[in-house]
């Protein structure tokens, strides 16, 4: 059950390669899981009017956002057959080709794994007051707006 | 009664602030909503939500808290 209470899902920075792993290095106990699967969301370096994105600064009315997280998360354990799940959501400048987001779920089969992790992610994209800055080599900007 | 509002992504750019308290004395986030927009006349072609406690609510809902946030669409992931 502890799996299932509210935490803070923010991290400042990318969200490192090291992390991941040992993230999934920590389940090799919990052997009543038979599948994983990870959502990685990576930091695209957009051309637009002839210029680069190179990073994106992501701020967030945490508050609501932490609160947001928690009822997707009771949500997706509700609606699919999860044996957990772990979100982590990136604060502050992440460069082009870096980790913002990082979804893990488990489940003792496959089907659940591939159904929930579409489902968390798309509620994440829809419902999470998080905003992104898209910042230009020139050092110009502009806010991000998802498809 | 004074109530705090939060600007959040490129709303913060529009109001030059991140937070301010203003003076309102209707009922409405609507009316509240006209007041920022003759302060701030920009914000009129800004798409935006309002959240109060910690929930989105439609403009035309009963201010309850003594804190309104202004969220632009949203765009994490």
């Amino acid at each position: 059950m502890s799996d299932k209470k509210p935490k803070s899902v923010f991290k400042q920075g990318a969200i490192s390669s090291e992390f991941i792993g040992e993230s999934i290095a920590k389940h090799q106990t919990k052997t009543s899981i038979g599948a994983h699967n990870i959502f990685l969301g990576q930091v695209r370096a957009d051309v637009i009017d002839n210029k680069t994105v190179v990073a994106i600064e992501y701020t967030a009315y945490e508050e609501m956002a932490n609160a947001k997280f928690h009822e997707i998360r009771e949500a997706a354990f509700e609606k699919f057959e999860l044996t957990c799940m772990h979100i982590y959501h990136s604060l502050g400048t992440v460069k082009a080709g870096e980790i913002c987001l990082f979804v893990f779920v488990s489940s003792p089969h496959r089907k659940a794994v591939f159904e929930a992790l579409e489902f968390i992610v798309e509620e994440i994209k829809a419902k999470v007051p998080v905003f992104g800055k898209e910042i230009f080599e020139d050092n110009s900007h502009q806010w991000k707006v998802n498809n | 009664m004074k109530v705090k509002i939060k600007y959040f992504g490129m709303l913060s750019e529009v109001t030059n602030c991140e937070e301010e308290t203003i003076d309102f004395s209707e009922s409405h986030i609507s009316e509240l909503l006209e007041k920022l927009c003759i302060k701030y006349p920009n914000l009129r072609n800004k798409d935006f939500q309002v959240a109060q406690n910690q929930e989105l609510v439609s403009f035309d809902t009963e201010l309850s808290s003594n804190e309104l946030v202004l969220l632009p669409p949203f765009s994490g992931g």
